[in-house]
């Protein structure tokens, strides 16, 4: 089948839907690939590179549309694209079903089959390495601080130089998603003091693993809706929530939000009066800028100056880093094409039984089939499992597999055990022989075991170690009143007595100290 | 119960045993396998009892004996604390080592044992003869480790002009008094071979442990739990007890593992280590005439240290005698806590020979409460140290001694060593610029990153903790 990537048309988009790199990976799954000429330029891929690649070169949009078998998109087609796709085509890309009607009607009305990488039902993990939505929110996250860092009139580390002492930037960012989280961990790895906030606690931990502080609100309410997404909360949270963004928004230099409940217009976090109290020269990048922005003095699209604050509404964060959103989601796509076509055939199937692709299909051959029924598979994830952390692998204990002993000295051991055991031998009696046999096994059997013993508790092992040599006890006990014969009258009984009864006394106090010693102890260690 | 049930009871009092050992390679099984040994001890103790070899009129006394030892030995372990650890499991190695020696004076002086050929009674008492020695040695280098761990008796080592003659000469004393007693046929003369043995054996013992350093007490500790596991085998030859046999050797060969495994981490040979004398200060003069460190030592307050952390991402702790000395184990968690909520990832690095035990400051640690999956292992934290922000040293010198990487010629060298200096600050606790037990220099302390917080570990950690609050 051929793939076609025609040129993004719509206004500002830089992005180019397959990379060059990913050509010669869809040769390989058995698809041809045309390229509409002049569509990576702007993301700095010639139509040479794709040549070069195996890509066939088409002059125009027109001839593209009509050719493909399957169309590689990143934005959702114009009208006037769907009027050039071919009867029955497929289109992968992102659609947004719910926003755009007329597009989908459209869409149906050419008998087409269309897979909308925005419906992918994120929550397998099968469908991670598809996942163009993370992709893509990642970089915003990370453009989203090279433009705070660029519009922000100073450092983000703190230094200590001879021309003065510099504090770091604090940056503050609402909502921890995929750009949530890269923001916290590009601005934390410049430097900055960063500190964010999220309706769902359990990114907290994420926060922190990224050199990020977690601010709570000081109101109970669990705020994850299910499929990884916020949810709408109460009103006391949200009363809450707004004395702890200004306190928040007040003290930080750079503020970065992200905030966005789908299908739904973006929540205002921040309002004008925040924004006042905000240091001259502060900036905010706002994210949600698409969805009406998370800040009610953002423009959509421009980056605009109120009350001394720089607040950036860029929608086309992306796009700014096209090379590498490109790259990234033409790899998505192409992991979406070994999906379809598991038989490396050129022929992309389409197979309903199978979540991921399900989700992603919202027209099949002309029929609606969006939104598509949850998948079966993740049931209750509103309690995320704290995943124990990774027990110190069995490299741990490593002593016991060090470099093997060299040969010399392994014949030396061998050549004195051999030596030893010859003597024995010649000398011993059988009675001695068996004793002798449980003896040298037991040494091994010790051996083995005790090497598998963690380092941290070697403590309890000597101690428990010595209550089980207290086992001396039986020794003693078989001496207190053995059942004699008449003929060993001579036995001087109370002597051996005394003896047998003072070692019976000691070793007790072994046996049950060493073993309460060790309980104590071990009774400490926990996690 | 038949002599079939008590060998039984036997087998599986020694599949217990062993079970209890194998619970160990894991905190979470653990405590099973202490149970597991109890339950084990518990049907050993009760199958010999109601044995064949135990009468009835037997009975009473051994109830008390085992009364007035549990009521002994069940205070001690409810009173001791954790610091005192090594003090306590050496004191009571030193009680096998005694009753193994008991045990083989009453078994010679018993007559009723009956051999059928002159060889097995010779063998029977070549079993006396070693049992007795063993356990004096145990007892009386137990007691000598017993009062240098609990500060009775000084660290450092006595070394007793040409005392290697002097074990040699022992020795052959030893051998020579046993070939003598085995051709003996008095009683009397026997008992008397065998005391004069004994004699030597403790002198033996406290020589020993006397010429070895206080750096080197982990591996004392470990072998002399080897040696009493010895005896208890040694004592199953000379009684014909395969249980004795199997624990004996399990419990020695256990302790002899320990203490390979504590030499190699200071990488020294074994027959160094006993042979004594290495915590001797002034014993390497040759090498410690070497590099001297230069530059200068800073100090620093609790109040900067305090800074320091706050402005910290990832923290290390590595502790050391000191902090046990101190008793500064409960200070040093709350610190963590505190640290833990302000989001700095902290963790502690044991060295493992730090202390003076083997997982001496796993088991502190524990006691105070910090969950054993941030305290790591030498192994698995060292290459961390350069993305390391503060390293603190609490009481600890050789184990982060750089010269034993970077100076050949100083007594360390080679001992593999907790890199703090790769952090990019390292702030070591100490009373004074005194050395460690090794009487080696430390290069760390003249660093340029490097801060020295003088004073009592426990009060300056209060500090610390008092700022961090503040």
């Amino acid at each position: 089948m051929l793939i076609g990537v025609p040129r993004e048309t719509a206004a500002g988009e830089k992005r180019v839907a397959t990379v060059p790199e990913v050509v010669q990976k869809l040769a390989k799954l058995g698809f041809q690939v045309a390229v509409e000429s002049g569509a990576g330029e702007a993301a700095n891929f010639a139509d040479d590179t794709y040549r070069a690649a195996g890509a066939e070169i088409v002059p125009d949009a027109a001839q593209l549309w009509g050719r493909a078998d399957i169309v590689f998109k990143v934005r959702p087609p114009s009208l006037e694209e769907v009027g050039l796709l071919r009867e029955g085509a497929t289109l992968i890309g992102f659609v947004w079903p719910a926003q755009n009607p007329e597009l989908m009607q459209a869409l149906q009305d050419k008998r087409a089959t269309v897979l909308a990488i925005d419906c992918l039902p994120r929550q397998l993990s099968r469908a991670q390495k598809m996942d163009a939505l993370t992709s893509m929110a990642g970089i915003s996250g990370y453009r989203a601080v090279i433009e705070a860092a660029n519009a922000f009139g100073r450092f983000f580390n703190g230094q200590i130089t001879a021309a003065g002492k510099i504090p770091p930037a604090k940056v503050f960012i609402a909502g921890v998603g995929v750009a949530g989280l890269a923001a916290i961990g590009t601005a934390a790895n410049l430097g900055a003091i960063v500190r964010a906030n999220d309706t769902r606690a359990e990114v907290a931990d994420q926060v922190v693993s990224l050199g990020g502080t977690f601010v709570k609100v000081d109101y109970e309410e669990e705020g994850s809706g299910g499929g990884g997404y916020a949810k709408v909360m109460s009103e006391g949270f949200l009363a809450a929530q707004r004395e702890m963004y200004a306190r928040e928004v007040q003290d930080a230099d750079i503020v970065i939000t992200t905030a966005l409940i789908p299908g739904k217009p973006a929540p205002k976090l921040i309002t004008a009066d925040m924004v006042k109290t905000m240091k001259p020269g502060s900036v905010i990048v706002d994210l949600a800028g698409e969805q009406g922005g998370n800040c009610e003095l953002t423009v959509p699209g421009e980056a605009v100056v109120r009350h001394g604050v720089t607040i950036v509404g860029y929608t086309d964060l992306v796009s700014r880093l096209a090379k590498q959103s490109s790259t990234l989601y033409s790899n998505n796509l192409l992991r979406l094409a070994e999906e379809l076509c598991k038989a490396k055939d050129g022929n992309a199937v389409i197979n309903f039984e199978d979540d991921a692709i399900r989700g992603l299909t919202v027209i099949k051959e002309g029929e609606l089939t969006w939104p598509a029924p949850p998948p079966k598979l993740p049931a209750a994830a509103t309690k995320p499992k704290t995943d124990a952390a990774p027990i110190a692998a069995p490299k741990g204990h490593g002593h016991g597999s060090s470099e093997p002993m060299s040969v010399k000295s392994l014949a030396i051991v061998f050549g004195v055990g051999a030596l030893l055991f010859l003597l024995v031998g010649l000398y011993a009696p059988a009675s001695f022989l068996a004793h002798f046999t449980v003896f040298v096994l037991a040494c091994f059997v010790g051996y083995m075991v005790v090497w598998n013993v963690t380092p941290s508790l070697h403590t309890p092992l000597m101690s428990v170690t010595n209550a089980i040599s207290s086992i001396i006890a039986i020794g003693a006990l078989v001496q207190v009143a053995p059942p004699l014969a008449e003929s060993a009258s001579d036995r001087p009984d109370g002597l051996i007595l005394f003896l047998a009864f003072f070692a019976l006394a000691l070793t007790a106090v072994n046996m049950f100290g060493g073993f309460a010693v060790t309980r104590r102890m071990l009774a400490m260690f926990r996690k | 119960m038949s002599s079939s049930m008590a060998t039984v009871s036997y087998i599986g009092a020694t599949i217990l045993f062993i079970l209890s050992l194998g619970g160990l390679a894991h905190p979470e099984t653990a405590r099973r396998g202490n149970l597991f040994g109890m339950i084990g001890m518990g049907i050993a103790v009760i199958a010999t009892v109601f044995g064949p070899q135990v009468s009835a009129g037997g009975l009473p006394w051994i109830i008390i004996a085992l009364l007035i030892g549990a009521g002994v030995g069940l205070y001690a372990a409810k009173k001791v604390q954790m610091t005192q650890m090594p003090e306590l499991v050496a004191l009571m190695h030193s009680l096998v080592g005694l009753a193994a020696c008991l045990v083989g004076y009453a078994s010679y002086v018993d007559t009723s044992t009956v051999f059928p050929t002159a060889a097995e009674k010779t063998i029977h008492e070549v079993e006396i003869y070693i049992g007795i020695f063993i356990g004096a040695v145990t007892f009386s280098g137990s007691l000598i480790a017993f009062g240098k761990l609990s500060g009775k008796i000084g660290g450092k080592p006595l070394l007793l002009p040409a005392r290697h003659m002097l074990n040699l000469v022992g020795l052959v004393l030893v051998i020579l008094l046993g070939n003598w007693f085995l051709n003996t046929h008095s009683t009397g003369v026997g008992v008397a071979l065998l005391l004069l043995m004994t004699v030597i054996a403790l002198a033996f013992g406290v020589h020993m442990v006397m010429a070895i350093g206080g750096a080197d007490m982990p591996v004392v500790v470990s072998m002399l739990n080897s040696y009493s596991g010895w005896a208890a085998a040694a004592t199953g030859f000379m009684l014909s007890n395969d249980l004795l046999i199997v624990v004996g050797a399990l419990v020695g060969s256990s302790g002899a593992i320990l203490s390979y495994i504590m030499c190699r981490a200071m990488n020294r040979n074994f027959i160094s280590v006993i042979a004594g004398g290495f915590g001797s200060g002034g014993g390497t003069p040759a090498a410690a005439s070497g590099a001297e460190p230069e530059g200068e030592v800073q100090p620093i307050s609790a109040v900067d240290t305090a800074e320091l952390l706050r402005d910290a991402k990832s923290v290390v702790i590595v502790p050391g005698y000191g902090m046990a000395v101190a008793q500064a184990q409960h200070v040093v968690c709350e610190i963590v806590n505190v640290l833990r909520q302000k989001g700095v990832t902290i963790r502690f690095a044991i060295h493992p020979v730090a202390g003076r035990m083997p997982g001496h400051m796993n088991v502190l640690l524990a006691e105070a409460k910090v969950p054993y999956d941030i305290v790591l292992e030498m192994d698995e934290i060292n290459e961390d140290f350069p993305d390391t922000d503060v390293a603190i040293v609490i009481g600890a010198n050789d184990i982060v001694n750089p010269a034993a990487q970077e100076d050949p010629g100083s007594p360390i060298a080679g001992m593999p060593v907790l890199e703090v200096w790769k952090a990019r600050t390292s702030i070591v606790m100490k009373r004074s610029m005194a050395s460690g037990y090794a009487g080696v220099d430390n290069p760390l302390f003249y660093k340029d990153n490097n801060r020295m917080l003088f004073g009592d570990a426990r009060k300056m950690l209060d500090e610390v903790l008092g700022a961090l609050n503040a």
